[in-house]
């Protein structure tokens, strides 16, 4: 392990959805810190706050109480427009339903987060067609999503989350939509990825397959961590 | 993100969608081809009165019996008719004045086994000099024809094609009209037509003529009168009035039972009226173009919601909530000014079309097709932007969620 920085650090983190007696308390107090360079499972029951806190690192939504510190910026404090520039220039996402735009290339569709960067098309085409050749898709550019598999269609969702060259790439269930065989692809995939290019990455996943491809697990039951250790430790 | 990409983007979303793109500017043709259309025949309308108006001679004056147009109704038939002598009258009082008494009568043209059923003009030679009807060939009548009431006439260019087909030689031949065996004695050039109807479609006779053999009394229907140039139809108006009003003993104070009308006023009356049909016309399709706009709404709308979790992809991916706005405001921009501009080239397609099947004159009004532009964009900004402000304020996470 090289020398750890820290890159997240939350304090005290709560989420609670509804009010009064429909209120759920889906996070009850989350202190964590991840480091740059690691990949780490998130992991726990269905219910277990794991997507919650998901959700609250990927500025996708505010925390109800306690702090998100990432990269230096609280981003529990950051308004809605604050969120997307923040989710725009420092995170990465991968969805378990891919969540590519149907009707757009595999080339577009890596295109996507740049254009919201600002970037000319030039530039665009250029560093998206680079993005698609290093996860193996060099040849599939023009294709659209119902053009291509499933493992495949994961791999430019891997892309467009790459490109912007991120800070932290959060992976919801990635292999969740996949068979064993092109799972392991995925897995792979990342591991290389992480490994080469030093990619802080945080996967959701209650595959103990999947999460035994990371460094580190931590796993949550109702709303709090229960156990956070190296992966192999923690799935024993 | 500038706007050039937004453009982009928008435009590449709406030809994924070719045919209903189509449909949904469809509206804003129809829409804006109808504002076009409407109001372009309603000026080229105008345009053409105009014309027809001022070639009648700006200097021109009628006078009827009865208070006019702005009386009540029963007014005309009250007011007696005009005598010759009216006509003498002003003709001796005011200088340089021409004044043409004409009495009307609706009679059959017969020639062999051709009729045609026409107005009679019965009127005197200064009639031709004032109305500056032109003669094809033959003559006009004389001074002498009109004082012994002979059996002659001018026949209308329409009346001449009817009785002889046009081709036919007909100086001398006898005609009978109503009653009458009448010589005719030349034939009118033809004269251009005057909102639906046909100033050829008459025959010209000497007013003796007509009052005695034709309608039985010394009335006359009217009077025409040219100004001389150099004097304003406004004072010659006025003396006229004064000539008429002391001739029929009306007291001071009461109110006419003629009316003395200029070209000027008949021309701004009609021009009244065909503004008033063009702003009724082009408001009922003002209300098309609003339904029009509706329906880029509605498609908006539905487009939205099918786009939800394409909205809550681009959110995660940094968009902003004005940047998704932008987005779909721009394609229902585009989409609306698009249906503008298909719509201004089929309103003044169809316009011309229309102009040249009814004779009337192609007028472009820019300031017109520049407004219908403008005003298409901005029913794209009005309609799409409660669809875009909907799509702005999704919730990334239900976004990313919605099935």
């Amino acid at each position: 392990m090289p020398a750890k920085t820290p890159l997240l650090t939350t304090i005290d983190l709560h989420k609670v959805y509804g009010s009064g007696d429909t209120a759920v308390h889906a996070l009850r107090g989350v202190n964590l810190t991840l480091f740059e360079g690691e990949f780490v499972a998130v992991m726990g029951a269905s219910g277990s706050g794991k997507s919650t806190f998901m959700s609250l690192l990927g500025a996708l939504d505010r925390p109800s109480r306690g702090e998100c510190w990432l990269l230096g910026i609280d981003i529990a404090r950051l308004t809605r427009d604050q969120r997307a520039l923040f989710r725009r220039h420092y995170l990465g996402f991968v969805f378990q339903s891919f969540n590519l735009l149907s009707r757009m290339t595999a080339l577009e569709n890596v295109e996507l987060p740049l254009i919201y960067r600002g970037e000319s098309r030039r530039v665009r085409r250029e560093k998206a067609a680079m993005t698609l050749d290093l996860v193996g898709l060099g040849d599939r550019l023009g294709h659209t999503p119902a053009q291509l598999s499933g493992g495949q269609q994961q791999r430019v969702a891997i892309a467009r989350a790459l490109v912007t060259e991120p800070d932290l790439i959060l992976a919801d269930e990635p292999t969740g939509n996949l068979d064993s065989a092109r799972s392991a692809e995925v897995m792979e995939l990342l591991v290389k990825l992480q490994h080469h290019r030093k990619l802080s990455i945080v996967m959701v996943t209650h595959e103990r397959d999947m999460a035994a491809y990371t460094h580190r697990v931590i796993w949550f039951s109702d709303g709090v961590v229960e156990r956070d250790g190296p992966a192999a430790e923690v799935l024993k | 993100m500038n706007p050039a990409t937004t453009f982009v983007m928008a435009a590449q979303a709406i030809l994924r969608h070719k045919l209903r793109a189509a449909l949904t500017a469809l509206g804003v043709v129809i829409g804006v081809a109808s504002v076009i259309g409407m109001v372009h025949i309603g000026q080229s309308a105008k345009e053409s009165v105009r014309s027809q108006i001022s070639s009648l001679g700006d200097n021109l004056l009628m006078v009827r019996p009865g208070a006019g147009p702005r009386g009540p109704g029963g007014a005309r038939a009250n007011a007696a008719p005009f005598e010759l002598e009216d006509s003498a009258a002003i003709a001796a009082q005011v200088d340089g004045l021409t004044v043409a008494p004409v009495v009307n009568h609706g009679a059959l043209v017969v020639w062999g086994n051709v009729n045609w059923p026409t107005a009679v003009t019965g009127t005197t030679v200064e009639f031709f000099e004032v109305r500056q009807w032109k003669l094809e060939r033959g003559r006009l009548f004389e001074e002498q024809e009109v004082r012994s009431a002979a059996p002659v006439c001018v026949l209308g260019a329409t009346v001449y094609n009817k009785l002889f087909g046009g081709g036919r030689e007909s100086i001398g031949d006898t005609i009978r009209v109503g009653n009458v065996s009448c010589q005719v004695i030349g034939v009118l050039t033809s004269k251009q037509s005057s909102m639906g109807s046909d100033p050829d479609d008459v025959v010209v006779m000497p007013l003796r003529t007509v009052q005695r053999r034709l309608s039985g009394s010394t009335d006359v229907g009217m009077l025409y009168l040219t100004a001389p140039s150099h004097q304003p139809t406004a004072s010659v108006k006025k003396q006229i009035e004064e000539i008429l009003r002391e001739r029929r003993r009306i007291k001071p104070g009461d109110d006419d039972d003629f009316s003395v009308m200029s070209m000027d006023e008949i021309a701004q009356r009609v021009e009244g009226t065909t503004d008033t049909m063009t702003a009724l016309l082009g408001s009922i399709a003002a209300v098309s173009l609003l339904v029009g706009g509706i329906g880029i709404m509605n498609i908006m709308l539905v487009s939205v919601t099918e786009r939800t979790r394409e909205i809550g992809i681009r959110m995660a991916i940094g968009a902003r909530g004005r940047e998704v706005l932008t987005q779909f405001l721009m394609e229902s921009i585009i989409l609306s000014t698009l249906g503008g501009i298909i719509g201004i080239g089929l309103g003044l397609g169809g316009f011309a079309i229309a102009a040249d099947s009814l004779g009337m004159p192609f007028v472009l009004i820019p300031e017109i097709v520049v407004f219908a532009f403008f005003f298409s964009a901005v029913v794209g900004v009005v309609f799409g932007y409660v669809p875009a402000r909907k799509a702005a304020r999704l919730d990334p996470m239900e976004a990313l969620r919605h099935e």
